[in-house]
């Protein structure tokens, strides 16, 4: 129970101090922020080693055996490899894990955007024009294509396209924006809720 | 024209003290507007709705507790739907930092109906790489969770004996704050044709409404207001529910506050003109 009280406390304390950057930057800001960027990376250091380096590597390596103990090394290897590039000297070692992530993520990306994204896009957006949500789905996606088409320079009539597109990508900006002001007022209203609520207990 | 001049240079201060009072008072005066439930949180509902009693449901915590107040809503009301429904959950996360928030609503929503760790839920917590991670799962989920987040086999528990990949989870709910979202989608979704719907920060909502379009995922939770509508369909209030009508007022001073900057700023030019 103290515990929690305390822990409301801190937290009210290091909330307010967040706010006070609003008048201007100051101390109890600064302390604020250093101490979540410490205590984060402390954290994530923490949770690597509990839920990845711990089971996944010297835990297995103890319990497997034959080719499935052995070749934990490799993983094992191609990380503290990646550590050279701490030292002026051996940097350029790191490029090989490097190169073994790149490829893993450049092999799944390709795939996964094909089978993922492009195709059940291009499904989706073949539709017949049949409605007017259908129409402006079709108008949108062409003109907004023939935006970025840079090849070719759109002049004269062909202009109306790029000012076709450029108000589906500006009512796009505009959607964007909106969810964005929704939610930075929803992590103000979480904050001050918390303040009224867990702390004051006016609410 | 001076009041003009002075609106176009008014102190930000004043705007943050204005926009704060507009928080501060409708939560305390527990203001209420209506909530109108959308189709695609009402889509997002049914997909749990539809799932017998014993499904299993996979949530993943993608967010951290700089979106908590947007997301911890929506995880709290997908928990009380999902054990209204005797429906087991297996929690995970993809962001390290998000899983104790993930462990903090589980274990508060668990006691409510109480559901017991093991036997209707379980979280197995979180393992790096989420994209090698997700696609390693639709194989063998003991590849990677072996154990649960406290280390016990979860082959001990009898409802995760019969969980090998996506082909025994029913549903995912993805709670996004960022791109894993689009991860589960490409390689679970199109892959391994796994059902799913998402709640999203407002910022990451309009990047998933393609997918919704395009008929991958089921539905979208978007924001505050997504997490709102969610509580209103399972008749449970919490803190979405509570925050919206302070969210409505905020909005409609932003929307003022655009008008009067806009008129100052063009009255300001024509006399410079």
């Amino acid at each position: 129970m103290i515990l929690h009280i305390l822990g409301t406390w801190i937290a009210a304390g290091l909330t307010i101090a967040i706010f006070s950057f609003l008048y201007k930057d100051n101390p109890f800001y600064k302390f604020a922020e250093h101490l979540y960027v410490g205590v984060s990376a402390g954290f994530g250091v923490i949770y690597v080693w509990a839920f990845d380096l711990k089971p996944m590597l010297v835990d297995r390596f103890i319990s497997e055996h034959g080719v499935e103990r052995w070749i934990l090394l490799v993983p094992a290897i191609l990380g503290i490899l990646m550590l050279t590039r701490w030292t002026e000297k051996y940097a350029y070692i790191s490029r090989l894990p490097i190169a073994f992530t790149v490829g893993i993520g450049a092999g799944l990306g390709i795939t996964g955007s094909v089978q993922g994204f492009l195709l059940p896009q291009m499904q989706a957006t073949l539709l017949p024009l049949t409605t007017i949500n259908n129409v402006i789905l079709v108008i949108g996606v062409v003109t907004t294509i023939l935006y970025f088409y840079f090849s070719h320079e759109f002049k004269g009539a062909s202009n109306i396209i790029l000012r076709v597109a450029i108000v589906f990508i500006m009512v796009s900006f505009g959607a964007s924006f909106g969810y964005t002001v929704m939610a930075r007022i929803s992590l103000l209203i979480g904050r001050m809720f918390f303040l009224l609520s867990d702390w004051l207990h006016i609410i | 024209m001076k009041f003009w001049e002075r609106l176009g240079a008014i102190d930000r201060k004043i705007i943050y003290t204005v926009i704060g009072l507009a928080v501060i008072i409708p939560l305390v005066t527990k203001l209420t507007f209506p909530i109108r439930v959308s189709d695609t949180v009402r889509n997002a509902y049914n997909s749990i709705e539809r799932l017998p009693a014993g499904s299993i449901v996979m949530i993943s915590i993608d967010y951290d507790a700089a979106s908590g107040p947007e997301l911890q809503p929506m995880l709290i009301a997908v928990l009380r739907h999902c054990f209204k429904k005797n429906i087991k959950v297996i929690l995970t996360g993809h962001w390290a930092l998000g899983l104790p928030l993930g462990e903090i609503a589980l274990n508060q929503v668990a006691a409510e109906y109480h559901k017991k760790y093991g036997q209707d839920y379980i979280n197995i917590g979180y393992r790096p790489g989420y994209t090698a991670l997700i696609v390693g799962i639709g194989r063998e989920i003991r590849d990677f969770f072996s154990t649960d987040y406290k280390r016990v086999p979860i082959d001990s528990f009898a409802f995760m004996r019969r969980v090998h990949n996506y082909n025994e989870i029913n549903l995912l709910v993805g709670l996004e704050a960022g791109a894993t979202g689009d991860a589960w989608v490409l390689y679970a979704g199109a892959r391994y044709g796994l059902k799913m719907f998402f709640g999203a920060t407002g910022v990451s909502a309009p990047d998933l409404y393609p997918y919704l379009q395009a008929k991958q995922i089921e539905g979208i939770l978007a924001g505050l207001q997504g997490a709102a509508e969610y509580e209103t369909l399972i008749n449970e209030k919490g803190t979405g529910t509570l925050g919206m009508p302070t969210q409505s007022v905020v909005h409609g001073l932003i929307i003022i506050f655009i008008i009067l900057g806009n008129i100052s700023y063009f009255v300001l030019r024509r006399k410079k003109e």
